[in-house]
């Protein structure tokens, strides 16, 4: 018969780990679509009932995001405007249902390339912190990321926390999902922004594409093209040239490799202008 | 800590509730599996459907996404607790017509009941996005949208309301006659029915889309289990080991002999205690498969996969009238198109699933269907039985929409309950549902239709290959209506249409809501829209110059009485004018957004083909003076029990409240034939008619009364009165029939028809259905997605039997209709879920608004013509012209996804 460990202290769900290998679950929501069984198939290591894991909390260096933390504690949280993307990404994961009980880290440590948490946790330069019985390690989400379904964890591990620099505090996030209908939808391409403004121009662009690629990534040359521009002159820098490079989308059902690219073009474009009509809305 | 089982428990639905369940197990399964609550349903145990929507400590779930030990110490509502704390909300859903097949109601009710425990009075948004993770493939979503945000105005659930009195039933806003069940949870749909010691029955189906394959040992692997378990293959089979819906087509094996033709095909199947399956190894199951090259798509030839039928082509269907080459050669304007579609699921909301049982030496199977006793002799003749040896008893049925007209797992649980003696149940996975049922025909139309200069169509080829996969299902019926149908409801005098039926290893492609029809429509009103533009004529009276006519002649030389077409058109031109003004000043801006206005009209003959479909209605009265209603017209949700019921009770002029159903049990039932081709209302309540009318008539020349006197039955006592005086018949004084009533009549009806010649001519339905849909989108030209923002639509039901069912049918057939158009494609091998597979959801639905047009036909039972299917077959082709207004954009392959849409619109510029 199948272990099933339902620790309520982190330690104990350590030491689990440790001792043999387990599925790690949590809210189950990519775990039970992976089996046509009854019950979840072999060990597992329930991490649900650890409080400690559960929540959003503001730290010294950084805000923490608890690993069986979900997307609905993340819509309730009271959360400064940088993470306004990440919440709008919330709401579109699944229904509310999944939302319900599926969790930031678990949609992370499934890195299905649609998945749509990465991209604005990569635009908000967050970390994934690491747990075993030996030890803690921190890794920069776009680490943790090598490849679609493939994450930086080794046996005896888990993901205990998203950690967001406070750093990554400062401006403003958004976000955009493009899909082929409107609930419960595989992103076809996604688009997160996180811009700090100062004097109307921008500072800082953090801007990332999901689904266009085997895992999420940053648009390095357009945050570069952008910074010290207006706001409100951002969208019309948006090229195809700027976005395309870094891409390296699939063709599927859902759409083919070269509208994909499009479409991410695009949908930074409008990201860009929805900030800046925002803030214009802001100051008015 | 090591959880041991059987310490958990749960309050459930307010009762502390113990149970004893693998941590893991899903709940769903705790909760109807183990505790017996099976209200709460499973459409695919993926998250998908959100069927299974639980309230766990008040937060919406998916209970087939939890596991059971989260629910421990929890506080949990099923939609059995539901009366207790939202009773209003189901009155709502009765009221408002939310609930059709009923096998999405339960989720619905249960995530309404998250949403207003904290927004009692909630608007559209908030419902849609509380109710946006729950899947209905038969309402449109508006009606349950409606119920939610009303049902804080509900009256007490105490208030019953009167009914309408005797002889005002048809036309009125009738709720449902059996929507009570639907909305307590307390309906019996295929798997909710466990019989005490049931055995369940697992197929092992092929992965390869073709391969020959040879069984090992398949004792030995049984005998090894860790359970007993039993294999049944085609060896088992006692009788003859085919099945079919048209007997000279027969061809599907219940399992497969050595070669199988397409994807998830059985070959054999296990039975034994769940638990002894459920530890199985069934990846390991000795079969050797031996794949061969397959072709599931028209793209290529494939050697032929049945004797027989050379080039694979099953059939093919011919309608031709006058010289369509000359016509064409003549004409002012020429369009040509070739339009592609795409395998449809029919993506009902509850996996096929039934069970069967040996009641003395009758074999009985209890499952969800369309068609009872066509079932029953299916099933006696492969498992070797004379018909009067199997009974079906339908299961209430979660959807159909067409696949559940053929047989699925009759065969083989009647196989697994004749073989082992134990009753066998058989649920199937959403997986294995749309992997081995039937599909709508991926077809490749050529089409060209001619006008002259003054917009008058002259003439129409058409040419259509519909891809039939491995089995001919009701791929004949297709390439026989679909040349029928081509032409529109418009005159054409000169027209030639030939469509063939395909083999290919793709999925049986069978019924689905218009057989093949709403495929064809695409080509001729796309085409209308091109003739249109190059006459200059504006394209809803273009439609009207060419609209049929009572006196006209069909293209099979036909001339039907009552036409309602060109009704239909001329109800939707205000809103066409209005819509095309504010497309352009919604244009003017130029912006990226676009929008444009389409319309398209269908038509659709009811019943088959040419060919006999009678339904037998008895309605009778006992001794203790219950009126009751032998129904046999499966109602899959299109609401057949309710609208049979009114018009038979009108005809008989007695309240439709006081009529009792009887379901289409083959043993207690005469047969009303299949629920398909929009038959039921028409040739059922046709027959219910004349049986009310039958019994009247008895009636009256009992009592010696006139044909305007009343009835009225109060206990056992039927008085019957007039102006001058009344009369009281005393039922229990009377004698008894062999079918338990003291009053009774029994009736048939067979739509008068002709067959068709070898050029398609002839009269091939008595009644005809007729109507018009406008579409209103909005195109997004740089990323290629379609919002439909509103659909008009105008229907001739000839008599409205019932407003809020109708809508219902309306609204739910443009739901699929979008769908097609926008965003529907089953890739055998690769869709088999509801995530990969899209169907439209709560944010994807128009506003819509449904005109009834009442153009009696003469045939009809008060003026009655069908609507079922004829509501989808405007859809699709009114939103691509509405695409094609907006932009330019011509589209011809189905569906139009968004890259698709962008590239069509590039190729316009
Ligand atoms: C109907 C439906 C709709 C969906 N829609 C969307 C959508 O729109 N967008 C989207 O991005 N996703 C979607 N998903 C996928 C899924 O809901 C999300 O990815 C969710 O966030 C996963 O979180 P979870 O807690 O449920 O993960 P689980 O299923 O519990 O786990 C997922 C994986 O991560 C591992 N894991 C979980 N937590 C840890 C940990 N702390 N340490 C190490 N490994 C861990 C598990 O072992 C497993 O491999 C959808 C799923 C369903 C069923
Ligand atoms: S059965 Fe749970 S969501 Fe479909
Ligand atoms: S009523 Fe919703 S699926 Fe049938």
């Amino acid at each position: 018969m199948a272990a099933y460990h339902r620790p309520s202290e982190l330690t104990e769900a350590l030491e689990i780990l440790a001792a043999a290998p387990v599925t790690v679950a949590a809210g189950c929501t990519d775990l039970y679509p992976a089996t046509q069984a009854k019950a979840l198939p072999g060990d597992i290591l329930d991490i649900t009932a650890i409080d400690a894991l559960r929540g959003i909390a503001r730290e010294d260096a950084c805000w923490r995001i608890g690993a069986a933390t979900t997307w609905t504690d993340v819509l309730n949280a009271d959360l400064p405007a940088t993470f306004d993307g990440l919440k709008l990404a919330a709401r579109e994961v699944g229904s509310v249902q999944i939302q319900n009980a599926g969790t930031v880290a678990g949609n992370l440590c499934t890195a299905s390339p649609a998945g749509d948490g990465a991209p604005c946790l990569l635009t908000l330069d967050a970390s994934v912190e690491v747990q075993s019985a030996h030890g803690r390690r921190v890794v920069p989400l776009s680490s943790f990321l090598i490849g679609a379904r493939r994450v930086e964890l080794q046996a005896g591990e888990m993901v205990t926390g998203i950690l967001v620099p406070a750093a990554a505090g400062a401006g403003g996030g958004d976000f955009l999902k493009l899909g082929a209908r409107k609930y419960l939808v595989i992103s076809i391409a996604m688009a997160a922004a996180r811009i700090d403004v100062a004097d109307g121009a921008i500072r800082e662009a953090a801007l990332a594409i999901g689904a266009c690629s085997p895992v999420a990534t940053r648009l390095p040359a357009l945050e570069d093209a952008l910074r010290g521009v207006a706001l409100a002159e951002a969208a019309a820098r948006v090229t195809g040239e700027m976005v395309a490079p870094v891409l390296s989308p699939i063709d599927d059902i859902r759409g083919d490799a070269a509208y994909r690219v499009e479409a991410a073009t695009e949908l930074m474009r409008r990201l860009l202008a929805r900030c800046a009509a925002r803030r214009m809305e802001a100051a008015a | 800590m090591n959880r041991p089982f059987g310490k958990c428990q749960m309050r459930v639905n307010g009762a502390e509730t113990p149970f004893a369940a693998a941590p893991g197990r899903r709940l769903s399964e705790v909760l109807r599996e183990d505790l017996g609550l099976t209200g709460t349903k499973v459409g695919c145990d993926a998250g998908d459907c959100g069927a299974c929507t639980v309230l766990l400590d008040g937060a919406a779930v998916c209970a087939c996404l939890t596991p059971s030990v989260r629910a421990d110490g929890a506080e949990v509502v099923t939609v059995e607790g539901l009366g207790a704390l939202v009773p209003r909300l189901q009155r709502s859903f009765l009221r408002h017509g939310a609930a059709q097949c009923g096998i999405c109601t339960p989720g619905m009710l249960v995530a309404a009941a998250g949403l207003l425990r904290g927004t009692p009075a909630p608007d559209r948004a908030e419902v849609e996005e509380a109710l946006g993770g729950v899947l209905c493939r038969c309402t449109g979503y508006a009606k349950i949208v409606d119920a939610v945000c009303d049902s804080a105005f509900e009256a007490d659930p105490g208030e019953a309301s009167p009914g309408p009195a005797a002889g005002a039933a048809v036309g009125a806003r009738l709720e449902r006659l059996d929507g009570g069940p639907k909305v307590t949870g307390a309906e019996m749909y295929g798997a909710d029915h466990l019989p005490e010691g049931a055995l369940e029955v697992r197929a092992i189906r092929s992965p390869h889309h073709a391969a020959r394959f040879a069984l090992g040992d398949v004792a030995a692997w049984a005998a090894a289990a860790p359970a007993p378990v039993h294999v049944f293959t085609a060896a088992d089979i006692p009788g003859e080991n085919l099945f079919g819906t048209i007997p000279v087509f027969v061809d599907q094996p219940a399992l497969a002999e050595a070669h199988v033709r397409q994807r998830g095909e059985a070959v054999a199947i296990v039975v034994g205690e769940t638990a002894a399956l459920d530890a199985l190894d069934f990846a390991a199951f000795p079969v050797t498969w031996q794949p061969e090259e397959a072709v599931t798509d028209l793209s290529a030839p494939l050697p032929d996969l049945h004797a027989g039928r050379p080039g694979n082509e099953l059939i093919r269907g011919v309608v031709r009238c006058g010289d369509a080459i000359m016509a064409l050669a003549g004409a002012a304007h020429v369009a040509e198109v070739t339009v592609d579609t795409a395998y449809v699921e029919h993506a009902y909301i509850e996996p096929e699933a039934g069970t069967a049982w040996i009641d003395g030496d009758t074999l009985v199977i209890r499952a969800c269907t369309q068609a009872p006793v066509m079932d029953r002799d299916e099933t006696a003749k492969v498992l070797g039985l004379p018909a009067e040896r199997v009974r079906v008893i339908p299961a209430a049925t979660g959807g159909g929409f067409g696949a559940k007209l053929d047989l699925s797992l009759q065969p083989l649980i009647g196989l697994a309950a004749l073989k082992t003696g134990r009753p066998c149940r058989m649920v199937y996975s959403r997986a294995e549902s749309m992997a081995s049922t039937t599909k709508r025909h991926p077809a490749r139309m050529t089409g060209r239709i001619g006008c002259d200069t003054a917009g008058r169509v002259t003439g129409m080829t058409f040419d259509g290959d519909f891809n039939t996969g491995a089995y001919a299902s009701w791929g004949p019926t297709v390439a026989v209506r679909v040349p029928v149908h081509a032409s529109g409801p418009y005159r054409m005098e000169h027209y030639h249409a030939v469509a063939r039926a395909m083999h290919t290893n793709g999925p049986a492609a069978g019924a689905f809501r218009g057989f093949g029809v709403p495929q064809a429509a695409l080509v001729q009103e796309t085409l209308f829209d091109d003739l249109a533009r190059a006459a200059g004529i504006d394209r809803l009276e273009f439609r009207l110059r060419n609209a049929l006519v009572d006196g006209d002649r069909t293209v099979c030389g036909q001339r039907p009485g009552g036409i309602g077409i060109r009704d239909c058109l001329v109800a939707l031109s205000v809103a066409w004018n209005r819509a095309l003004a504010e497309a352009a000043a919604f244009n003017e801006a130029q912006g990226v957004v676009r929008r444009g206005v389409g319309v398209a009209s269908c038509w659709y003959g009811c019943g088959n083909t040419g060919l006999p479909n009678p339904s037998t209605v008895r309605v009778g009265i006992t001794a203790a003076g219950r009126l009751v209603l032998h129904q046999g017209a499966m109602d899959i949700g299109q609401g057949a029990n309710t609208v049979v019921a009114q018009l038979c009770a009108d005809a008989l002029g007695l309240p439709v409240g006081q009529v009792s159903l009887v379901d289409g049990d083959t043993a207690k039932t005469p047969d009303c034939g299949k629920t398909s081709a929009s038959r039921q209302t028409y040739v059922t309540g046709k027959a219910a008619m004349l049986a009310g009318r039958a019994l009247r008539g008895t009636i009256l020349a009992m009592s010696n009364m006139g044909e305007d006197a009343a009835l009225s039955l109060e206990g056992d006592v039927l008085r019957v009165h007039d102006g001058r005086g009344s009369r009281d018949i005393r039922l229990a004084d009377l004698p008894v029939d062999a079918h338990g009533y003291v009053l009774a009549a029994e009736e048939t009806y067979d739509p008068p028809t002709v067959g068709l010649d070898a050029d398609g001519q002839g009269e091939p339905y008595a009644v005809y259905g007729y109507g018009a849909q406008m579409a209103e989108v909005e195109v997004d030209t740089a990323l290629g997605t379609v919002k439909v923002r509103r659909m008009t639509a105008a229907h001739d039901l000839g008599r409205v039997v019932n407003p809020l069912l109708a809508e219902g049918q309306v609204e739910g057939g443009i739901a699929q209709g979008l769908g097609m158009a926008l965003m529907e494609e089953y890739v055998p091998g690769r869709t088999e879920n509801l995530h990969d597979y899209l169907i439209p959801t709560f944010g994807d639905m128009p506003e819509i608004r449904s005109i009834f047009v009442e153009k009696p036909d003469p045939e009809g039972p008060m003026g009655v013509k069908g609507l079922g299917e004829h509501v989808l077959i405007p859809t699709a082709p009114a939103i691509l012209n509405a695409i094609r207004h907006a932009t330019g954009a011509r589209i011809t392959r189905l569906p139009a996804l968004p890259h698709r849409v962008l590239a069509a619109i590039r190729a316009a510029r």
